[in-house]
């Protein structure tokens, strides 16, 4: 049980994953129904059947291990290069109080533009190669990431950090010891949201310009309407984005092992 | 006494408080200022044991914030053995009030903080941080993170970190009002035992009478707030070595209870008062 009483008692993970499964096959069943009886046509909505024929035969065929490999690329140069440079403007900002309040309108700013404007401004300056996906999906994981290490680092407790100066800590201690991890934690809490938006840039990127990707692929698919390639598109992506979630959860859970979760005591169901 | 010989120099005292205000920002008014604790004097000897009892709200944290180095205070100066303070009081360690651990540490890299911070090697700092947690009961868990601690584990562990650098004045916050009875007395023997082995200068604030006689050499009584001023000062005149248990029935621990505690008394109401006008 939790330590605080929840309002309604969930049932069990395995439940949870049934029910889970049955919305996702009655969705496939409703879309073969309306596809098969022809209230949808398949010409614009693909049949289930294809789409899920063609996704498999371009697994076979290992068509799209090339593409998922740039995407994939693309995707974590993007969260790599975004989180390093969020993590130093973030600490930056937030100990240097007169750079932050000058910046402050300019980062709002910035943040407030939407980034697929830029895309083709990076395709002119990077070309048509990963760079270009690279930069875009940077622009918005370094936000996110900035933020929160900003928000991080001036919430660390005022208490914790009187007690590490008075047991002697120096500012390079208090560095490594209390802000780092305490911003480090906020970063992590957004790690889905950083890699999540770091393969937004990635896909959009591809979509609008480039020879390989995910986006790509989808791209293609339009040019030549071939709805059945475009929803397999869609469903490749869909699992990309499962697994790396999965990935993120893992790593979430090693590398913040000291947080307070909901509390469980051992042999408890939920 | 040879008259070729120097007058050796008056000794310090550890610890000289001289006429110490401290006035926050109100958060009532914009522009008011709220007096905590005015013209406050008093000093603490070396290996001394000297709490502070007051009613909540007085000042009794504020004041060990400026022996701490961690505020300035509006006027008055806190001089260290023999030295004005400015800045943090490197002979000083401070067991803060509140929830003081760092939480992405476990309770075994909490106390090796300070050893690591005196440039210890981390695996030195831990192999040194066991028998302290060990002293304060808790070796079984020094792998746990402060969230998997109960409120007093914690303090224990706080009471390790604070005590395993060694400080020449140890300032504590109300350190065992976490603290079931039993186990708030097991410590406050180890405190004193510690305390005896080494002695080092203490200034220990507690809500609880009973505690401060049990513990101390001298009890400061503070007034309630705003403006708080000392206004008692009581020599504790019982046999050391004491046992906290034990001494709270002796006719001696009784009178001075009585005496202290008439003039609390009143100051514990107009506190109460005060907070709930605040
Ligand atoms: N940073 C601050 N800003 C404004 N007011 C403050 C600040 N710190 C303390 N005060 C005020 O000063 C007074 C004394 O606070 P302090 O924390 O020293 O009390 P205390 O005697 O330790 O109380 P308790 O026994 O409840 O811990 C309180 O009225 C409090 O509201
Ligand atoms: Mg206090």
């Amino acid at each position: 049980m939790a330590a605080t009483p929840r309002p309604k008692r969930l049932p069990g993970r395995p439940v949870i994953l049934l029910l889970q499964s049955f919305v996702l096959v009655g969705f496939f069943l409703l879309w073969h129904v309306l596809t098969a009886t022809n209230i949808m046509s398949p010409f614009f909505f693909g049949t289930p059947l294809a789409v899920l024929e063609r996704t498999w035969k371009d697994f076979a065929s290992g068509v799209i291990w090339y593409h998922l490999y740039i995407t994939l690329l693309e995707t974590l140069l993007a969260f790599a290069i975004g989180t390093v440079a969020g993590i130093v403007f973030g600490f930056w900002f937030a100990r240097a109080p007169l750079v932050s309040a000058v910046f402050d309108p300019y980062i709002k700013a910035v943040n407030a533009l939407p980034r697929v404007v830029l895309a083709p401004i990076f395709m002119l300056w990077l070309g048509l190669g990963i760079w270009s996906k690279v930069a875009l999906g940077v622009t918005l994981v370094f936000f996110i990431v900035f933020f929160n290490v900003y928000q991080g680092v001036k919430e660390v407790s005022p208490v914790v950090l009187a007690n590490a100066r008075m047991l002697g800590a120096s500012s390079r201690d208090l560095l490594r010891h209390v802000y780092l991890p305490s911003a480090l934690a906020w970063v992590f809490s957004s790690l889905h949201t950083a890699v999540g938006f770091a393969m937004v840039g990635a896909v959009v990127g591809e979509y609008l310009g480039s020879a390989a990707g995910l986006g790509y692929r989808i791209h293609q698919a339009e040019g030549v309407f071939d709805t059945v390639g475009v929803f397999s598109g869609m469903l490749v992506l869909t699992i990309f984005v499962i697994v790396i979630d999965a990935v993120v959860t893992v790593i979430e859970k090693r590398l913040l092992h000291w947080r307070p979760q909901e509390a469980h005591t051992t042999g408890a169901q939920g | 006494m040879s008259v070729a010989r120097a007058a050796p120099p008056a000794p310090h005292p550890a610890l000289a408080i001289e006429g110490v205000t401290c006035s926050f920002a109100s958060a009532h008014e914009k522009g008011a200022v709220y007096t905590a604790v005015r013209d406050v004097h008093f000093t603490v000897g070396t290996g001394e044991f000297v709490s502070i009892v007051g009613p909540t709200g007085s000042g009794k944290s504020t004041i060990l914030n400026v022996i701490a180095g961690l505020l300035a205070p509006s006027a008055g100066r806190a001089v260290v053995f023999g030295e004005d303070l400015h800045g943090i009081n490197p002979h000083a360690g401070y067991m803060f009030q509140a929830d003081a651990l760092m939480p992405w540490k476990s309770a075994l890299d909490n106390v090796a903080a300070g050893l690591e911070f005196r440039g210890v090697p981390r695996a030195e700092a831990r192999e040194r941080a066991r028998p302290w947690l060990a002293r304060v009961g808790l070796d079984r868990f020094g792998e746990r993170f402060p969230h998997q601690l109960s409120g007093g584990m914690r303090k224990r562990v706080a009471l390790a970190q604070t005590l395993i650098v060694d400080p020449k004045i140890i300032l504590m916050d109300e350190p065992f009002s976490a603290l079931d009875v039993q186990t708030r007395q097991l410590m406050e023997n180890e405190l004193l035992d510690l305390w005896s082995a080494d002695r080092k200068s203490v200034v220990f604030i507690t809500h609880d009478l009973e505690e401060a006689i049990a513990l101390s050499d001298r009890v400061l009584v503070l007034s309630a707030g705003p403006g708080a001023r000392l206004i008692g000062e009581y020599r504790i005149d019982i046999d050391r070595p004491r046992d906290v248990a034990d001494i709270r029935m002796t006719p001696r621990f009784l009178d001075l209870h009585r005496e202290i505690w008439s003039q609390l008394r009143d100051e514990v109401l107009k506190g109460y008062a005060q907070t709930k006008l605040q």
